[in-house]
Protein backbone atom coordinates (compact mmCIF):
# COMPACT_ATOMS: atom_id res chain seq x y z
CA UNK A 1 0.00 0.00 0.00
CA UNK A 2 1.58 3.26 -1.10
CA UNK A 3 1.69 6.54 0.83
CA UNK A 4 -1.26 8.12 -0.98
CA UNK A 5 -3.51 5.10 -0.34
CA UNK A 6 -2.38 4.92 3.28
CA UNK A 7 -3.20 8.61 3.74
CA UNK A 8 -6.65 8.08 2.22
CA UNK A 9 -7.33 5.03 4.41
CA UNK A 10 -6.47 7.01 7.56
CA UNK A 11 -8.48 10.04 6.43
CA UNK A 12 -11.46 7.85 5.62
CA UNK A 13 -11.17 6.06 8.98
CA UNK A 14 -11.04 9.38 10.85
CA UNK A 15 -14.10 10.56 8.94
CA UNK A 16 -15.99 7.35 9.75
CA UNK A 17 -15.05 7.74 13.43
CA UNK A 18 -16.39 11.31 13.53
CA UNK A 19 -19.48 10.32 11.54
CA UNK A 20 -20.19 7.72 14.24
CA UNK A 21 -21.05 10.58 16.64
CA UNK A 22 -22.75 9.36 19.82
CA UNK A 23 -22.03 5.71 19.00
CA UNK A 24 -18.30 6.41 18.68
CA UNK A 25 -18.47 8.39 21.94
CA UNK A 26 -20.17 5.49 23.75
CA UNK A 27 -17.49 3.09 22.50
CA UNK A 28 -14.75 5.45 23.64
CA UNK A 29 -16.46 5.73 27.04
CA UNK A 30 -16.68 2.00 27.72
CA UNK A 31 -13.14 1.51 26.48
CA UNK A 32 -11.99 4.35 28.76
CA UNK A 33 -13.56 2.50 31.71
CA UNK A 34 -11.76 -0.72 30.72
CA UNK A 35 -8.42 1.03 30.31
CA UNK A 36 -8.91 2.92 33.59
CA UNK A 37 -9.40 -0.39 35.38
CA UNK A 38 -6.21 -1.69 33.77
CA UNK A 39 -4.42 1.50 34.90
CA UNK A 40 -5.84 1.24 38.42
CA UNK A 41 -4.59 -2.33 38.59
CA UNK A 42 -1.11 -1.16 37.66
CA UNK A 43 -1.23 1.35 40.55
CA UNK A 44 -2.65 -1.21 42.99
CA UNK A 45 -0.07 -3.77 41.99
CA UNK A 46 2.71 -1.21 42.45
CA UNK A 47 1.36 -0.24 45.88
CA UNK A 48 1.12 -3.83 47.07
CA UNK A 49 4.59 -4.65 45.73
CA UNK A 50 5.95 -1.55 47.46
CA UNK A 51 4.29 -2.54 50.74
CA UNK A 52 5.61 -6.06 50.44
CA UNK A 53 9.08 -4.66 49.77
CA UNK A 54 8.90 -2.42 52.82
CA UNK A 55 7.83 -5.32 55.05
CA UNK A 56 10.44 -7.61 53.56
CA UNK A 57 13.13 -5.01 54.21
CA UNK A 58 12.02 -4.76 57.81
CA UNK A 59 12.22 -8.49 58.24
CA UNK A 60 15.10 -10.03 60.05
CA UNK A 61 15.59 -13.11 62.11
CA UNK A 62 16.19 -12.43 65.78
CA UNK A 63 17.74 -15.23 67.78
CA UNK A 64 17.31 -14.85 71.55
CA UNK A 65 19.66 -16.71 73.85
CA UNK A 66 19.03 -18.13 77.27
CA UNK A 67 20.33 -15.94 80.09
CA UNK A 68 22.91 -18.59 80.97
CA UNK A 69 24.58 -18.34 77.55
CA UNK A 70 27.97 -16.65 77.70
CA UNK A 71 28.97 -13.85 75.37
CA UNK A 72 31.72 -16.08 73.98
CA UNK A 73 29.20 -18.77 73.03
CA UNK A 74 26.92 -16.21 71.36
CA UNK A 75 29.82 -14.65 69.43
CA UNK A 76 30.79 -18.14 68.27
CA UNK A 77 27.28 -18.59 66.83
CA UNK A 78 27.61 -15.11 65.25
CA UNK A 79 30.86 -16.17 63.60
CA UNK A 80 29.25 -19.31 62.16
CA UNK A 81 26.31 -17.32 60.80
CA UNK A 82 28.60 -14.77 59.14
CA UNK A 83 30.20 -17.62 57.21
CA UNK A 84 26.87 -18.43 55.52
CA UNK A 85 26.73 -17.02 51.95
CA UNK A 86 23.08 -15.93 52.27
CA UNK A 87 23.72 -13.80 55.37
CA UNK A 88 24.22 -10.06 54.81
CA UNK A 89 24.88 -9.02 58.41
CA UNK A 90 24.66 -10.25 61.99
CA UNK A 91 24.30 -7.76 64.84
CA UNK A 92 24.94 -8.76 68.44
CA UNK A 93 22.90 -7.14 71.20
CA UNK A 94 23.99 -8.05 74.69
CA UNK A 95 21.49 -8.40 77.53
CA UNK A 96 22.80 -5.14 79.05
CA UNK A 97 22.42 -3.28 75.76
CA UNK A 98 18.91 -4.70 75.35
CA UNK A 99 18.03 -3.50 78.87
CA UNK A 100 19.46 -0.01 78.19
CA UNK A 101 17.52 0.21 74.93
CA UNK A 102 14.36 -0.95 76.70
CA UNK A 103 14.76 1.69 79.41
CA UNK A 104 15.33 4.40 76.82
CA UNK A 105 12.30 3.30 74.78
CA UNK A 106 10.10 3.45 77.88
CA UNK A 107 11.67 6.51 79.47
CA UNK A 108 8.26 8.18 79.69
CA UNK A 109 6.50 5.07 80.95
CA UNK A 110 7.17 5.05 84.66
CA UNK A 111 4.84 2.14 85.32
CA UNK A 112 6.80 -0.18 83.03
CA UNK A 113 10.13 0.96 84.44
CA UNK A 114 8.86 0.45 87.96
CA UNK A 115 7.71 -3.05 87.10
CA UNK A 116 11.17 -3.73 85.63
CA UNK A 117 12.87 -2.54 88.79
CA UNK A 118 10.64 -4.72 90.94
CA UNK A 119 11.70 -7.77 88.93
CA UNK A 120 15.30 -7.12 89.87
CA UNK A 121 18.28 -8.02 87.66
CA UNK A 122 18.04 -8.15 83.86
CA UNK A 123 15.16 -10.22 82.53
CA UNK A 124 16.08 -9.55 78.85
CA UNK A 125 18.01 -11.99 76.68
CA UNK A 126 21.04 -11.31 74.58
CA UNK A 127 20.20 -11.62 70.87
CA UNK A 128 21.56 -11.77 67.33
CA UNK A 129 19.73 -9.89 64.55
CA UNK A 130 20.38 -11.57 61.23
CA UNK A 131 19.70 -9.91 57.87
CA UNK A 132 19.68 -12.02 54.74
CA UNK A 133 20.86 -10.83 51.35
CA UNK A 134 17.44 -11.85 49.95
CA UNK A 135 14.19 -12.14 51.95
CA UNK A 136 13.57 -15.59 50.52
CA UNK A 137 16.72 -16.85 52.21
CA UNK A 138 15.51 -16.41 55.80
CA UNK A 139 13.95 -19.81 55.83
CA UNK A 140 17.32 -21.36 54.97
CA UNK A 141 19.02 -19.47 57.80
CA UNK A 142 16.39 -20.59 60.30
CA UNK A 143 16.78 -24.16 59.08
CA UNK A 144 20.53 -23.87 59.61
CA UNK A 145 20.01 -22.69 63.19
CA UNK A 146 17.56 -25.50 63.86
CA UNK A 147 19.73 -28.17 62.27
CA UNK A 148 22.90 -27.26 64.18
CA UNK A 149 21.79 -25.85 67.52
CA UNK A 150 24.44 -24.07 69.58
CA UNK A 151 24.82 -26.08 72.76
CA UNK A 152 26.00 -25.15 76.23
CA UNK A 153 28.65 -27.27 77.94
CA UNK A 154 25.75 -28.97 79.77
CA UNK A 155 24.37 -30.17 76.44
CA UNK A 156 21.30 -27.96 76.34
CA UNK A 157 20.59 -25.48 73.57
CA UNK A 158 21.56 -21.88 74.30
CA UNK A 159 18.94 -20.58 71.85
CA UNK A 160 15.84 -19.48 73.70
CA UNK A 161 13.62 -18.60 70.70
CA UNK A 162 13.69 -17.49 67.02
CA UNK A 163 11.08 -14.89 66.03
CA UNK A 164 11.05 -15.49 62.25
CA UNK A 165 7.78 -17.42 62.10
CA UNK A 166 5.60 -14.41 62.96
CA UNK A 167 7.10 -12.23 60.20
CA UNK A 168 6.90 -15.08 57.72
CA UNK A 169 3.20 -15.35 58.35
CA UNK A 170 2.67 -11.65 57.56
CA UNK A 171 4.73 -11.91 54.36
CA UNK A 172 2.92 -15.03 53.26
CA UNK A 173 -0.48 -13.44 53.84
CA UNK A 174 0.53 -10.29 51.95
CA UNK A 175 1.86 -12.38 49.06
CA UNK A 176 -1.43 -14.27 48.92
CA UNK A 177 -3.31 -10.93 48.99
CA UNK A 178 -1.21 -9.61 46.11
CA UNK A 179 -1.77 -12.79 44.09
CA UNK A 180 -5.51 -12.71 44.78
CA UNK A 181 -5.76 -9.02 43.89
CA UNK A 182 -4.00 -9.63 40.60
CA UNK A 183 -6.22 -12.61 39.77
CA UNK A 184 -9.44 -10.75 40.60
CA UNK A 185 -8.13 -7.72 38.71
CA UNK A 186 -7.35 -9.76 35.63
CA UNK A 187 -10.83 -11.33 35.75
CA UNK A 188 -12.46 -7.87 35.97
CA UNK A 189 -10.25 -6.60 33.13
CA UNK A 190 -11.21 -9.60 30.99
CA UNK A 191 -14.93 -8.95 31.52
CA UNK A 192 -14.58 -5.26 30.62
CA UNK A 193 -12.27 -6.07 27.71
CA UNK A 194 -14.92 -8.42 26.32
CA UNK A 195 -17.56 -5.70 26.73
CA UNK A 196 -15.28 -3.21 24.95
CA UNK A 197 -14.64 -5.58 22.07
CA UNK A 198 -18.36 -6.27 21.68
CA UNK A 199 -19.22 -2.57 21.67
CA UNK A 200 -16.39 -1.79 19.22
CA UNK A 201 -17.75 -4.65 17.09
CA UNK A 202 -21.24 -3.11 17.12
CA UNK A 203 -19.85 0.35 16.32
CA UNK A 204 -17.89 -0.90 13.34
CA UNK A 205 -20.90 -2.85 12.14
CA UNK A 206 -22.89 0.40 12.19
CA UNK A 207 -20.05 2.24 10.43
CA UNK A 208 -20.02 -0.44 7.72
CA UNK A 209 -23.79 -0.09 7.33
CA UNK A 210 -23.56 3.73 7.17
CA UNK A 211 -20.84 3.55 4.52
CA UNK A 212 -22.58 0.88 2.44
CA UNK A 213 -22.95 3.22 -0.58
CA UNK A 214 -19.25 4.04 -0.59
CA UNK A 215 -18.35 0.37 -0.12
CA UNK A 216 -20.55 -0.65 -3.07
CA UNK A 217 -18.89 1.97 -5.28
CA UNK A 218 -15.42 0.99 -4.10
CA UNK A 219 -16.12 -2.64 -5.01
CA UNK A 220 -17.50 -1.54 -8.34
CA UNK A 221 -14.44 0.44 -9.35
CA UNK A 222 -12.01 -2.23 -8.20
CA UNK A 223 -10.71 -0.85 -4.90
CA UNK A 224 -8.40 -3.29 -3.13
CA UNK A 225 -9.50 -5.24 -0.05
CA UNK A 226 -7.11 -3.24 2.11
CA UNK A 227 -8.52 0.04 0.79
CA UNK A 228 -12.10 -1.01 1.57
CA UNK A 229 -11.42 -2.63 4.94
CA UNK A 230 -8.60 -0.39 6.15
CA UNK A 231 -10.73 2.59 7.25
CA UNK A 232 -12.80 0.41 9.59
CA UNK A 233 -9.68 -0.95 11.23
CA UNK A 234 -8.54 2.65 11.61
CA UNK A 235 -11.85 3.48 13.36
CA UNK A 236 -11.17 0.75 15.93
CA UNK A 237 -7.60 1.89 16.48
CA UNK A 238 -8.64 5.56 16.81
CA UNK A 239 -11.28 4.53 19.36
CA UNK A 240 -8.67 2.69 21.41
CA UNK A 241 -6.10 5.49 21.26
CA UNK A 242 -8.64 8.22 22.15
CA UNK A 243 -9.91 6.12 25.08
CA UNK A 244 -6.32 5.54 26.28
CA UNK A 245 -5.48 9.25 26.09
CA UNK A 246 -8.65 10.13 28.05
CA UNK A 247 -7.82 7.49 30.69
CA UNK A 248 -4.24 8.81 30.97
CA UNK A 249 -5.51 12.38 31.38
CA UNK A 250 -8.05 11.30 34.00
CA UNK A 251 -5.29 9.59 35.96
CA UNK A 252 -3.46 12.90 36.46
CA UNK A 253 -6.01 14.48 38.86
CA UNK A 254 -7.00 11.04 40.19
CA UNK A 255 -3.40 10.17 41.11
CA UNK A 256 -2.82 13.61 42.62
CA UNK A 257 -6.01 13.47 44.72
CA UNK A 258 -5.49 9.86 45.80
CA UNK A 259 -1.89 10.66 46.67
CA UNK A 260 -3.00 13.55 48.88
CA UNK A 261 -5.69 11.54 50.63
CA UNK A 262 -3.60 8.44 51.24
CA UNK A 263 -0.09 9.81 51.76
CA UNK A 264 -0.31 9.27 55.52
CA UNK A 265 -1.34 5.60 55.46
CA UNK A 266 0.35 4.19 52.36
CA UNK A 267 3.65 3.90 54.18
CA UNK A 268 5.55 6.34 51.97
CA UNK A 269 4.10 5.22 48.62
CA UNK A 270 3.32 8.25 46.46
CA UNK A 271 0.61 7.55 43.88
CA UNK A 272 1.28 10.73 41.89
CA UNK A 273 5.05 10.19 42.17
CA UNK A 274 4.65 6.67 40.80
CA UNK A 275 2.54 8.00 37.91
CA UNK A 276 5.17 10.65 37.12
CA UNK A 277 8.07 8.20 37.13
CA UNK A 278 6.21 5.43 35.28
CA UNK A 279 4.18 7.60 32.85
CA UNK A 280 5.81 6.10 29.77
CA UNK A 281 5.21 2.53 30.95
CA UNK A 282 1.56 3.22 31.89
CA UNK A 283 0.94 5.12 28.63
CA UNK A 284 2.44 2.25 26.61
CA UNK A 285 0.28 -0.34 28.38
CA UNK A 286 -2.95 1.68 28.06
CA UNK A 287 -2.43 2.81 24.46
CA UNK A 288 -1.30 -0.69 23.47
CA UNK A 289 -4.33 -2.25 25.18
CA UNK A 290 -6.65 0.32 23.56
CA UNK A 291 -5.27 -0.40 20.11
CA UNK A 292 -5.59 -4.16 20.64
CA UNK A 293 -9.18 -3.91 21.95
CA UNK A 294 -10.27 -1.58 19.12
CA UNK A 295 -8.49 -3.57 16.43
CA UNK A 296 -9.92 -6.91 17.63
CA UNK A 297 -13.49 -5.50 17.67
CA UNK A 298 -12.97 -4.04 14.18
CA UNK A 299 -11.45 -7.18 12.74
CA UNK A 300 -14.34 -9.32 14.00
CA UNK A 301 -16.92 -6.92 12.49
CA UNK A 302 -15.01 -6.63 9.20
CA UNK A 303 -14.73 -10.41 8.89
CA UNK A 304 -18.43 -10.86 9.57
CA UNK A 305 -20.01 -7.92 7.74
CA UNK A 306 -17.55 -6.79 5.09
CA UNK A 307 -16.99 -9.57 2.61
CA UNK A 308 -15.12 -8.05 -0.32
CA UNK B 1 -12.15 -10.34 -25.66
CA UNK B 2 -15.07 -12.01 -23.86
CA UNK B 3 -16.13 -15.58 -24.26
CA UNK B 4 -18.94 -17.38 -22.46
CA UNK B 5 -18.31 -21.10 -22.93
CA UNK B 6 -21.47 -23.17 -22.37
CA UNK B 7 -22.31 -21.22 -19.24
CA UNK B 8 -25.23 -22.21 -17.03
CA UNK B 9 -26.28 -20.58 -13.79
CA UNK B 10 -28.87 -22.10 -11.50
CA UNK B 11 -30.34 -20.80 -8.25
CA UNK B 12 -31.59 -23.86 -6.39
CA UNK B 13 -33.56 -25.69 -9.11
CA UNK B 14 -34.32 -22.61 -11.17
CA UNK B 15 -32.08 -21.94 -14.20
CA UNK B 16 -31.24 -18.26 -14.78
CA UNK B 17 -28.89 -19.07 -17.68
CA UNK B 18 -28.78 -22.28 -19.68
CA UNK B 19 -25.87 -23.37 -21.87
CA UNK B 20 -24.96 -19.86 -23.03
CA UNK B 21 -22.11 -19.49 -25.53
CA UNK B 22 -21.27 -15.94 -26.53
CA UNK B 23 -18.21 -14.06 -27.70
CA UNK B 24 -17.65 -10.32 -27.85
CA UNK B 25 -14.72 -8.81 -29.74
CA UNK B 26 -12.75 -5.73 -28.60
CA UNK B 27 -14.37 -2.35 -29.45
CA UNK B 28 -17.75 -3.95 -30.17
CA UNK B 29 -21.00 -2.30 -29.08
CA UNK B 30 -23.41 -5.07 -28.11
CA UNK B 31 -27.02 -4.68 -27.00
CA UNK B 32 -28.28 -7.51 -24.82
CA UNK B 33 -32.06 -7.56 -25.01
CA UNK B 34 -34.76 -9.60 -23.39
CA UNK B 35 -37.75 -9.39 -21.09
CA UNK B 36 -37.37 -8.83 -17.36
CA UNK B 37 -36.11 -12.05 -15.79
CA UNK B 38 -34.71 -13.35 -19.09
CA UNK B 39 -31.22 -13.63 -17.59
CA UNK B 40 -29.56 -10.39 -18.75
CA UNK B 41 -28.46 -9.22 -15.29
CA UNK B 42 -27.25 -12.72 -14.37
CA UNK B 43 -25.05 -12.73 -17.46
CA UNK B 44 -23.59 -9.34 -16.49
CA UNK B 45 -23.01 -10.46 -12.89
CA UNK B 46 -21.08 -13.48 -14.15
CA UNK B 47 -18.98 -11.16 -16.29
CA UNK B 48 -18.00 -8.89 -13.37
CA UNK B 49 -17.38 -11.96 -11.18
CA UNK B 50 -20.13 -11.09 -8.74
CA UNK B 51 -21.57 -14.55 -9.38
CA UNK B 52 -19.92 -17.83 -10.36
CA UNK B 53 -21.37 -20.08 -13.08
CA UNK B 54 -22.84 -23.42 -12.10
CA UNK B 55 -21.38 -24.88 -15.29
CA UNK B 56 -19.08 -23.60 -18.03
CA UNK B 57 -16.51 -20.81 -18.03
CA UNK B 58 -16.39 -17.06 -18.56
CA UNK B 59 -13.22 -15.80 -20.22
CA UNK B 60 -11.99 -12.22 -20.26
CA UNK B 61 -8.97 -11.79 -22.51
CA UNK B 62 -8.25 -15.55 -22.31
CA UNK B 63 -8.35 -15.55 -18.52
CA UNK B 64 -11.01 -17.69 -16.87
CA UNK B 65 -12.76 -15.26 -14.54
CA UNK B 66 -13.62 -18.11 -12.16
CA UNK B 67 -9.95 -18.92 -11.69
CA UNK B 68 -9.13 -15.43 -10.45
CA UNK B 69 -8.13 -15.48 -6.80
CA UNK B 70 -9.95 -13.06 -4.49
CA UNK B 71 -6.78 -11.00 -4.17
CA UNK B 72 -6.76 -10.37 -7.96
CA UNK B 73 -10.47 -9.66 -8.33
CA UNK B 74 -10.15 -5.90 -7.81
CA UNK B 75 -7.54 -5.66 -10.57
CA UNK B 76 -9.95 -7.45 -12.88
CA UNK B 77 -12.85 -5.16 -11.94
CA UNK B 78 -10.75 -2.12 -12.84
CA UNK B 79 -10.88 -3.34 -16.43
CA UNK B 80 -14.67 -3.09 -16.46
CA UNK B 81 -16.74 0.05 -15.88
CA UNK B 82 -20.24 -0.66 -14.60
CA UNK B 83 -23.38 1.48 -14.93
CA UNK B 84 -26.60 0.50 -13.17
CA UNK B 85 -30.23 1.37 -13.67
CA UNK B 86 -30.30 3.38 -10.43
CA UNK B 87 -26.94 5.15 -11.00
CA UNK B 88 -25.81 4.26 -7.42
CA UNK B 89 -24.18 7.60 -6.69
CA UNK B 90 -23.06 8.53 -3.18
CA UNK B 91 -25.71 11.02 -2.04
CA UNK B 92 -23.33 12.99 0.21
CA UNK B 93 -20.84 13.69 -2.58
CA UNK B 94 -21.08 16.14 -5.49
CA UNK B 95 -20.86 15.03 -9.11
CA UNK B 96 -17.16 15.91 -9.08
CA UNK B 97 -16.56 14.06 -5.80
CA UNK B 98 -18.46 10.97 -6.95
CA UNK B 99 -16.13 10.63 -9.92
CA UNK B 100 -13.04 11.59 -7.91
CA UNK B 101 -13.98 8.99 -5.26
CA UNK B 102 -13.82 6.23 -7.88
CA UNK B 103 -10.36 7.40 -8.89
CA UNK B 104 -9.19 7.55 -5.26
CA UNK B 105 -10.44 4.02 -4.64
CA UNK B 106 -8.55 2.80 -7.69
CA UNK B 107 -5.35 4.29 -6.28
CA UNK B 108 -4.93 7.21 -8.67
CA UNK B 109 -2.86 10.20 -7.56
CA UNK B 110 -4.29 13.58 -6.54
CA UNK B 111 -2.73 15.15 -9.63
CA UNK B 112 -4.42 12.63 -11.92
CA UNK B 113 -7.74 13.25 -10.20
CA UNK B 114 -7.42 17.04 -10.62
CA UNK B 115 -6.63 16.73 -14.31
CA UNK B 116 -8.97 13.87 -15.32
CA UNK B 117 -12.23 14.60 -13.50
CA UNK B 118 -12.95 17.91 -15.33
CA UNK B 119 -12.22 16.18 -18.63
CA UNK B 120 -14.67 13.37 -17.85
CA UNK B 121 -17.34 15.83 -16.70
CA UNK B 122 -16.95 17.57 -20.03
CA UNK B 123 -17.21 14.26 -21.89
CA UNK B 124 -20.57 13.54 -20.22
CA UNK B 125 -21.73 17.15 -20.69
CA UNK B 126 -21.82 17.97 -16.97
CA UNK B 127 -19.06 20.55 -16.54
CA UNK B 128 -21.59 23.05 -15.22
CA UNK B 129 -22.99 20.58 -12.67
CA UNK B 130 -19.68 19.56 -11.06
CA UNK B 131 -20.62 20.90 -7.64
CA UNK B 132 -24.18 19.57 -7.63
CA UNK B 133 -25.22 16.78 -5.29
CA UNK B 134 -27.21 13.81 -6.70
CA UNK B 135 -30.42 15.24 -5.22
CA UNK B 136 -29.91 18.34 -7.36
CA UNK B 137 -29.47 16.37 -10.59
CA UNK B 138 -32.09 14.96 -12.98
CA UNK B 139 -32.27 11.22 -13.65
CA UNK B 140 -30.37 11.61 -16.90
CA UNK B 141 -27.68 13.74 -15.25
CA UNK B 142 -27.23 11.19 -12.47
CA UNK B 143 -26.84 8.47 -15.08
CA UNK B 144 -24.24 10.58 -16.91
CA UNK B 145 -22.27 10.98 -13.65
CA UNK B 146 -22.46 7.19 -13.27
CA UNK B 147 -21.11 6.77 -16.81
CA UNK B 148 -18.34 9.24 -16.04
CA UNK B 149 -17.48 7.25 -12.93
CA UNK B 150 -17.49 4.01 -14.95
CA UNK B 151 -14.97 5.29 -17.49
CA UNK B 152 -12.73 7.35 -15.24
CA UNK B 153 -10.26 4.51 -14.75
CA UNK B 154 -10.07 3.90 -18.50
CA UNK B 155 -11.65 0.42 -18.49
CA UNK B 156 -11.41 -1.87 -21.45
CA UNK B 157 -15.13 -2.48 -21.31
CA UNK B 158 -18.22 -0.63 -20.09
CA UNK B 159 -21.25 -2.63 -19.01
CA UNK B 160 -24.56 -0.79 -18.64
CA UNK B 161 -27.47 -2.60 -17.01
CA UNK B 162 -30.75 -0.97 -18.04
CA UNK B 163 -29.19 2.52 -17.91
CA UNK B 164 -32.19 4.27 -19.49
CA UNK B 165 -35.15 2.48 -17.96
CA UNK B 166 -36.02 5.41 -15.64
CA UNK B 167 -35.37 8.13 -18.23
CA UNK B 168 -37.46 10.15 -20.65
CA UNK B 169 -36.72 9.88 -24.41
CA UNK B 170 -34.47 12.96 -24.51
CA UNK B 171 -32.30 11.77 -21.63
CA UNK B 172 -32.31 8.26 -23.09
CA UNK B 173 -31.01 9.67 -26.37
CA UNK B 174 -28.25 11.57 -24.54
CA UNK B 175 -27.13 8.45 -22.67
CA UNK B 176 -27.04 6.41 -25.88
CA UNK B 177 -25.02 9.12 -27.60
CA UNK B 178 -22.49 9.22 -24.74
CA UNK B 179 -22.13 5.42 -24.79
CA UNK B 180 -21.62 5.54 -28.56
CA UNK B 181 -18.95 8.22 -28.10
CA UNK B 182 -17.19 6.06 -25.49
CA UNK B 183 -17.30 3.12 -27.90
CA UNK B 184 -15.87 5.27 -30.69
CA UNK B 185 -12.94 6.10 -28.37
CA UNK B 186 -12.10 2.38 -28.36
CA UNK B 187 -13.96 0.96 -25.36
CA UNK B 188 -16.08 -2.17 -25.72
CA UNK B 189 -19.67 -1.52 -24.62
CA UNK B 190 -22.25 -4.06 -23.51
CA UNK B 191 -25.68 -2.66 -22.73
CA UNK B 192 -28.52 -4.72 -21.29
CA UNK B 193 -31.89 -3.23 -22.06
CA UNK B 194 -35.48 -3.96 -22.97
CA UNK B 195 -35.92 -0.51 -24.52
CA UNK B 196 -36.56 -0.91 -28.26
CA UNK B 197 -35.71 2.75 -28.90
CA UNK B 198 -32.26 2.34 -27.38
CA UNK B 199 -31.45 -0.76 -29.43
CA UNK B 200 -32.64 0.83 -32.66
CA UNK B 201 -30.72 4.06 -31.89
CA UNK B 202 -27.52 2.13 -31.33
CA UNK B 203 -28.03 0.13 -34.51
CA UNK B 204 -25.27 -2.37 -33.78
CA UNK B 205 -25.05 -6.04 -32.78
CA UNK B 206 -28.07 -7.31 -30.84
CA UNK B 207 -28.04 -10.47 -28.71
CA UNK B 208 -31.48 -11.60 -27.63
CA UNK B 209 -31.88 -13.71 -24.52
CA UNK B 210 -35.05 -15.48 -23.48
CA UNK B 211 -35.60 -17.70 -20.44
CA UNK B 212 -31.86 -18.02 -19.91
CA UNK B 213 -30.96 -18.98 -23.48
CA UNK B 214 -29.58 -16.93 -26.35
CA UNK B 215 -32.22 -17.08 -29.05
CA UNK B 216 -30.90 -14.51 -31.58
CA UNK B 217 -27.55 -12.90 -32.37
CA UNK B 218 -27.78 -10.32 -35.19
CA UNK B 219 -24.75 -8.35 -36.38
CA UNK B 220 -26.69 -5.18 -37.07
CA UNK B 221 -29.95 -6.20 -35.63
CA UNK B 222 -33.10 -4.54 -34.52
CA UNK B 223 -35.10 -5.22 -31.41
CA UNK B 224 -37.08 -8.35 -32.22
CA UNK B 225 -38.94 -10.30 -29.51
Amino acid sequence: MNKTILKRVFASGAKDFLRGGAVSAATVLIMTVTLSIIGALIFLSALLSYTLGVIENKVDVSVYFVTTATEQQILAVKGELEQLPQVASVTYTSADDALAAFRQRHANDQLTLQALDELGGNPLDASLEIRAKDPSQYEGIVNFLSASPALSPGGTSIVDRINYAQNKDVIDRLSVAIGATREVGIAVVLVFALASILIAFATIRLAIYTARDEIAVMRLVGASDAYIRGPFLVVGVITGVVAAVIALLLFIPAAWYTGMQTASWLGGFSVSGYYATHALFIASVLIGSGIVLGAVGSMLAIRKYLRV
Amino acid sequence: MIYFDKVSKRYNDSAALEDVTLSIAPKEFVSLVGHSGAGKTTLLKLLIAEERPTEGSVFFESVDVNDLPLSALHFYRRKIGMVFQDARLIPTKTAYENIAFAMEAAGRTDEEIESDVPYILELVNLSDKASHFPDELSGGEKQRVAIGRAIINQPEMVIADEPTSNLDPINTYEIVEILKKINELGTTVLIATHNKGVVDAVGRRVVTIDRGRIVRDDAEGKYVM
